[in-house]
């Protein structure tokens, strides 16, 4: 049976209280002083969709290396390329070979909900397993009901047709072109419709269509659903739409709003990462996803549920928080200010592609060497052994640096160089299976790094070279996520 | 083994100009102010100069690529001219391609040339710059300071010397520093300062505050150099010659290989074994009349004072605190006021330091004199602590 066999999550560390915005905007938008409850997630500067997703994937995979991975998908309306396959960079960051077909999957609020389907049933007909991957980062103009509602995001599922512990059982899907928002190609933000409208023509409309197909398509009725996870940013909308499909009111699924808002295409995976954290073996999900009409997925979890490998998942991402209050870094992280960044920030940042590709698996997927000889790991892999007792010419095998812990050796907080969020912390770290190298620092607190923190090496931002919209990406050292 | 440069190689001149924000000036005005005091005190026409080499480090914002910059500012008469760059012990560099020219026999008379031209980039500091196209993917971002700075945070891990005593040993340094350079109608920065003042400083990377970084200046410097022989024909009786020249540089070692321990230069110590061997140096502590140290950052000034055996390892601190570098102490430190004060035109750097040992050697640092010095030693730096050049240069007089 096909279904899901793991689940990772991922959520940005920093959370933006709702009161920080409306107490900079309400004067503006007296709409959004109603929304000042609970709090929004934000990226750190140098997060995007693909690197939400990357870190989703790994904490799906949690450190183990499938040989039967056959596609990896990333769905997301927020990806950094249009045309240069994000996918094809998730793939090479996970380091999981080139065998497979890679594919991204945009252009619709259910762009996650539509390719899971897809992928459900590729991997039903094609065997092996599959990377399902989603991640969002929205952007919205100040002093709007977006800002207040959105939030940034990402998930990964492992689908495969062996040991899952949620069986899909069906779907129902129902295509309209109900155009609630939209955003016009090149357009930097959401452009919406009345909200009532969208209330009763729409999600009360639509989504009981698609629970209606689904449940005929399964046999099931609205009845033996025990978690409804459905997103929306429309008060109690999940409540009142499964109400009127005859679920049970309390199977009705938190969607997060207050923790950290709505994360896009990425939502409803992210609300089902969370369900499976905390669902009982031998219950059935509905999951909802929305946007020029809808889908409704059902799966039923199984034994394995109980006995998975534990992961952060939402829940972990979600405990491991930091509120951030000062606004203008929200406006600053998410390019809604003008900032001078100073002389220092002018330099270049033109990528040299053939160096790029030549050294893809070394810069985006954190490839470094073992020495076949004298076993000494090292980064960069080179020709020649770094042991100086070694030496050894040609003999280093790949080996990847990314899931082993990074210590701290030395570290300093820098004032004087160009950083978006200074001062800029970076240090020697050292490897936990061997190795080192000088790294920059993410999601560190001032103040709080010392010689011998245990580190994790995660995928972000290094630069984005604004002049040529293309964004270098590598590995930094951040604390580790522990909830 | 080689036989080594030991009183092979005299000084026959040397030249510095004002370092500075020298608003006024463009590398060649430099070049040239440096040059006119070198050729007067070496008593020679520029027609004798056999060979030269250039040092520049960042040239893209000053005087361009190749040896051309400096043969034309000087006119010199179409001999070789060699530009040299590694890092900002670029100027060390230029002073061994002359010092090589004259101890082979492929030249009589060789000058050696430093320059850097700092102040037209906008902005404070060292300009920031790429490093190729793969060294810009991997490499982390941060500023020299932030660099050096990671020595203090390894030095206080390994040496269990909390960073409170850390920050007022630095911080001793650098006042040290500033009441030497004082006393130097050259310097950069002439101007004593007060232990709070250092301690009270902006951050700039921690621990490093503003006032344990070195001032980035304009400047130049230059060194004549030939045969203790030729020399002596020209009438040079008090006569400077080369006791050692040595250069360590990093193999990836330090960055890459979990041995070091991030708290000293692996070079340091090997160019400055080197140095003393070539040099018949013992005892350095002892032997070592006074010495320049590539001191960018206080917290490097320190970590030298022991990767040059002057001070016992994890001990430097302490010798600071008790006075032991000062002015008046055992083995003057920075006596011109170094890095920190006279300033760093990267280019020159290493020059300049050789023209205060020389001079003091030759009694004419005037109220910053030291009594008698026999030896003097320079030791000049380029790149971070975990992947750098180091030279260690050092002088004295003919058959000490």
């Amino acid at each position: 049976m096909v279904g899901i066999k793991a689940y990772g999550g991922y959520v940005p560390r920093r959370r933006l209280p709702r009161s920080v915005i409306v107490e900079a905007n309400g004067w503006f938008n007296a709409g959004i002083k109603g929304y000042s409850k609970g709090e929004r997630s934000m990226c750190n500067w140098d997060e995007d969709a693909l690197t939400m997703a990357v870190e989703a994937c790994r904490d799906c995979l949690n450190q183990e290396r499938p040989d039967d991975i056959k596609a990896i998908y990333l769905a997301s309306t927020t990806l950094p390329f249009t045309d240069r396959q994000n996918s094809g960079v998730l793939g090479t960051a996970l380091n999981l070979g080139q065998n497979m077909m890679t594919m991204d999957i945009t252009s619709s609020q259910r762009a996650a909900t539509s390719g899971l389907l897809n992928a459900l049933s590729v991997v039903k007909g094609a065997g092996g397993s599959a990377l399902f991957a989603t991640g969002e980062h929205r952007r919205s103009q100040t002093a709007t009901t977006n800002e207040v509602m959105y939030g940034d995001g990402g998930a990964a599922l492992l689908l495969s047709n062996d040991d899952v512990v949620a069986e899909f059982v069906g779907a129902g899907q129902i295509a309209v072109d109900f155009v609630d928002h939209y955003r016009g190609q090149n357009a930097d933000f959401d452009y919406n419709w009345e909200e009532r409208w969208i209330r009763d023509e729409g999600f009360m409309k639509i989504v009981p269509e698609a629970v209606k197909a689904a449940l005929d398509n399964t046999g099931l009725s609205a009845g033996d659903i025990d978690h409804f996870a459905m997103p929306g940013t429309i008060r109690n909308i999940a409540g009142m739409v499964s109400k009127a499909c005859g679920i049970a009111p309390e199977a009705a699924r938190d969607n997060l709003h207050n923790v950290m808002g709505e994360a896009g295409a990425a939502h409803s995976l992210v609300m089902l990462v969370d369900c499976l954290q905390d669902a009982k073996p031998g219950q059935t999900i509905m999951v909802i996803g929305w946007g020029q009409g809808c889908d409704a997925l059902i799966f039923k979890t199984t034994d394995k549920l109980s006995t998975m490998s534990n992961r952060q998942g939402i829940k972990g991402h979600l405990a491991h928080r930091k509120e951030e209050t000062n606004y203008n870094k929200f406006l600053a992280f998410n390019g809604l200010v003008q900032q001078d960044g100073g002389l220092r920030s002018e330099t270049d940042k033109q990528t040299a592609l053939t160096t790029l590709y030549r050294n893809r698996e070394m810069v985006i997927g954190f490839v470094g060497g073992k020495c076949s000889q004298c076993g000494t790991v090292q980064y960069p892999k080179a020709r020649i052994c770094v042991n100086p007792n070694c030496g050894a010419i040609n003999t280093q095998d790949d080996h990847r640096m990314a899931e082993t812990s990074a210590t701290i050796q030395s570290w300093t907080a820098d004032n004087l160089t160009y950083a978006p969020d200074p001062p800029h912390h970076f240090g020697m770290v050292a490897f936990g299976e061997g190795g080192r190298m000088m790294a920059d620092f993410t999601d560190v607190d001032e103040g709080a790094v010392a010689v011998g923190d245990e580190f994790r090496m995660v995928f972000r931002i290094k630069a984005a070279d604004e002049k040529r919209n293309f964004n270098k990406y590598f590995w930094k050292a951040a604390p580790k996520v522990s909830a | 083994m080689a036989s080594g440069i030991r009183d092979k190689v005299a000084i026959l001149g040397m030249g510095c100009s004002k370092f500075g924000e020298r608003w006024d000036c463009d590398a060649e005005d430099l070049i040239v102010e440096a040059y006119q005091e070198a050729i007067l005190d070496a008593g020679i026409e520029t027609s004798q100069i056999d060979a030269a080499w250039f040092a520049t480090a960042i040239e893209e914002v000053h005087v361009g690529k190749s040896g051309v910059p400096l043969s034309v500012a000087l006119r010199l008469p179409n001999i070789p001219v060699t530009r040299v760059e590694n890092f900002c012990a670029s100027g060390t560099e230029a002073f061994r391609g002359a010092v090589y020219a004259v101890a082979s026999g492929a030249a009589d008379i060789a000058l050696a040339v430093g320059v850097e031209k700092l102040k037209d980039t906008g902005y404070g500091g060292l300009p920031q710059r790429g490093a190729g196209p793969l060294n810009d993917m991997i490499r982390n971002n941060g500023s020299a300071p932030g660099g050096f700075a990671q020595l203090a945070t390894a030095y206080s891990e390994k040496h269990g010397v909390d960073m409170e005593t850390i920050k007022k040993a630095i911080g001793t340094i650098s006042v040290k520093s500033h009441a030497n350079g004082a006393k130097n109608p050259k310097a950069h920065l002439q101007k004593e300062i007060p232990l709070d003042t250092v301690l009270k400083a902006p951050m700039i990377a921690a621990p490093l505050g503003l006032f344990d970084c070195c001032g980035v200046s304009d400047g130049s410097a230059a060194a004549i150099v030939t045969t203790p022989e030729i020399a002596k024909s020209l009438g040079k009786d008090n006569r400077i010659t080369v006791k050692a020249l040595q250069l360590a540089v990093s193999n990836g070692v330090e960055s890459g290989h979990n041995s070091w321990d991030g708290s000293y230069f692996l070079t340091t110590r090997k160019a400055a074994e080197r140095a003393y061997k070539e040099a018949g140096i013992e005892k350095p502590r002892d032997q070592i009349s006074m010495f320049e140290c590539h001191d960018c950052f206080s917290i490097t000034e320190m970590v030298t004072m022991e990767d040059l055996y002057i001070s016992n390892e994890g001990e430097a601190w302490r010798d600071v605190l008790d006075g032991f570098y000062n002015a008046d102490g055992q083995v003057p430190c920075q006596i011109d006021g170094g890095l920190k004060c006279f300033g760093h035109p990267i280019g020159a750097s290493g020059l300049r330091m050789l023209y205060e040992m020389y001079g003091q050697l030759l009694g004419r640092a005037g109220p910053r004199q030291l009594d008698n010095p026999t030896f003097g030693m320079t030791h000049n730096l380029g790149g971070q602590p975990h992947q750098n050049v180091s030279s260690v240069a050092i002088i004295g007089h003919e058959g000490a």
